[in-house]
């Protein structure tokens, strides 16, 4: 029990993919512009890296080794085929605003990573769970920043005006920064400084 | 002099190990080393010494900004009296108004005495507020990693103010300046780490950040309602002719930001960064070869729809802020190119860039300050590069 306790936790702080191993950069800078678009991004990764994990873990017998990134991805574009579905069917504005940012889970690095490195060789029940414990480490991230870069940006969170804009009538002044990408780079900077921080990395010597 | 330093030494005690103000030994070192010249000099046979140590060099760059600052205060005032004389007002508005009144002080642009208090006025609140608040924050860091308190900020902080336009809110002056300190130079380990120049990490920022009150035409001349664009932008936006004369460019009476209008000043402060040794001529040199060979090129290619392209080089020496970028800020220790024959790549891509941006780029009447954080960028590649080539050539000699 202790054991899975770590699976999960490992990759949420510790070893988080985003601001541990660097990993999905590129899609924790381009949809994390508003907190909705952060979130809707999050749960399409946990349900696509939970299940790919658990896929390919329960046929990871079976797989020949030659050819297991074909099945590897064929596994994870199925998946995120269904999820680019349903967040067209149930939330088609978030997915105008997605755009390819879905389709592109494919690439993601997180999911690749995962599959070859922890679904291929463990149970499922724990791959699945490693896949959860990614997924949220992911969207912890990705929330963080969408918040802030929200809050900052526009003034705003999931729409609602929190910090009222000079142009409004209020006293805040958005700060064009935090719309643009490279302010998230600055963010996840910081959070992997905080983490560092809190939990130093065993430095390597040279 | 003699009572001072038995002062210091007397303090000095509650700074160590075990002492009450341990934790705060950095102000102690900053304000002890900043008097005089530091206790504990290089001993033995190896060395090189030279009086000019790392804060006397700082010193030297403050003193090599001063001609820059004089400018800085005299065209601001100018600017803003100009401006009020032509709207037919007696004053200025708001609490400056109340002190030049107070001072007896008018708005007669004529005046030279006038125009400097009046530049004083709004200069001095943001210095004191980047002085603040990026001293702050260099305590902090000081204090939590326990090295020292560097004089790079002494250089930072005057360089920042300069390359803000007057109308700058104060606030934005402290969020900008608390930007570079920690994004720009701390982040990376503190002076001498930075791959960045704080000053312009923090200018930048700002732009980005608020746009509205950095760039435009509402903010170069300091007074409300009065939208004054630079010469430079109003090229840009309207195609129009050249508002300035190129003497008035050369000498800084055009409206900009606060310090780098005068490319006279800067030429100055050149001079003086050239003689003591501390600025790299090779980088001067190749920054304004890069804009002028890019510069006659564009000449060259010439446009029907876009006059800057027909600039000269002539003229994007004394525009916006190539000079003062070209002296204080290319050419900074830290963040410039290390090696020699990088240091001409080093300047010459800046040099280029500039122009190209200023030229060809729609969204950015000026490129220099872009230009130079490019630059940054490239320096320890262009260093690598260098080096390597000159391993590779020993290894040769040699086997």
């Amino acid at each position: 029990m202790n054991k899975l306790k770590k699976v999960f936790w490992e990759p949420v702080f510790n070893n988080n993919p985003i601001i541990g191993q660097i990993l999905g950069i590129c899609s924790a800078l381009a949809v994390t512009s508003k907190l909705e678009t952060s979130m809707v991004m999050s749960l399409a990764v946990i349900f696509v890296i939970a299940f790919s994990n658990l896929s390919i873990s329960l046929i990871r017998k079976h797989i020949p080794g030659s050819i297991r990134i074909l099945i590897e991805m064929t596994i994870i574009a199925s998946l995120v085929i269904i999820a680019d579905q349903l967040i067209k069917a149930f939330a088609y504005d978030v997915s105008k605003q997605l755009s390819v940012y879905v389709g592109l889970i494919i690439t993601n690095c997180i999911l690749m990573g995962r599959a070859e490195a922890f679904a291929l060789k463990e149970p499922p029940l724990k791959s699945f769970l490693d896949g959860i414990g990614n997924g949220i480490g992911y969207s912890l991230v990705l929330l963080i920043v969408g918040f802030t870069r929200e809050l900052l940006g526009s003034g705003k969170v999931l729409g609602y005006s929190i910090l009222r804009l000079e142009t409004e009538g209020g006293w805040y002044v958005p700060n064009g920064l935090f719309l643009l990408a490279p302010s998230a780079f600055v963010l996840i900077g910081v959070l992997i400084w905080l983490l560092r921080t809190w939990k130093p990395k065993p430095v390597q010597e040279d | 002099m003699k009572t001072l330093r038995k002062f210091l030494d007397s303090q000095e005690k509650h700074f160590h190990q075990g002492g009450a103000l341990e934790r705060l030994y950095p102000l102690y070192e900053a304000a002890d080393t900043l008097l005089f010249s530091a206790g504990n000099v290089t001993r033995g046979l190896t060395h090189l010494r030279d009086a000019l140590d790392l804060k006397r060099t700082m010193t030297w760059v403050v003193i090599a900004l001063v001609p820059t600052v004089i400018m800085a205060l005299y065209n601001t005032g100018l600017q803003a009296n100009g401006a009020l004389s032509a709207l037919g007002k007696g004053g200025a508005e708001g609490w400056r108004g109340a002190v030049l009144s107070l001072l007896g002080i008018g708005v007669d642009p004529a005046s030279l005495v006038g125009n400097m208090v009046h530049g004083a006025l709004y200069f001095f609140p943001v210095y004191l507020v980047t002085v603040a608040v990026g001293g702050f924050w260099e305590v902090i860091f000081a204090c939590v990693r326990r090295h020292e308190i560097h004089e790079g900020f002494f250089v930072t902080s005057l360089l920042f103010p300069l390359i803000l336009p007057p109308t700058i809110p104060l606030w934005q002056v402290a969020l900008g300046i608390s930007f570079g300190v920690v994004f720009g130079k701390e982040v990376f380990g503190g002076v001498g780490m930075n791959i960045f120049n704080p000053a312009l990490v923090a200018r930048a920022f700002l732009f980005f950040a608020y746009p509205g009150q950095i760039s435009g035409d509402k903010v170069w001349v300091a007074v409300d309602g009065v939208s004054t664009a630079t010469p430079l932008a109003r090229l840009a936006d309207t195609g129009g002719a050249m508002t300035a004369s190129w003497w008035d460019a050369f000498i800084g009476l055009i409206p900009g930001s606060m310090g780098e209008t005068s490319t006279l000043a800067c030429l100055l402060g050149a001079a003086i960064l050239l003689g003591t040794g501390i600025a790299s001529w090779r980088t001067m040199v190749s920054v304004l070869v890069g804009m002028t060979s890019l510069a006659l090129l564009f000449n060259a290619i010439g446009s029907a729809t876009n006059p800057l392209f027909a600039l000269s080089p002539l003229w994007h020496l004394v525009l916006g802020g190539f000079a003062f970028g070209a002296v204080y800020m290319a050419t900074d220790p830290v963040s410039s190119a290390l090696t020699n024959q990088g240091k001409y790549l080093y300047g010459f891509l800046i040099g280029a860039m500039a122009v190209m941006i200023r030229v060809v780029n729609p969204a950015f009447p000026e490129g220099m300050m872009l230009a130079i954080l490019f630059g940054n960028l490239f320096a320890a590649i262009i260093d690598r590069f260098f080096i390597n080539a000159n391993i590779k050539r020993r290894l040769l000699r040699n086997v």
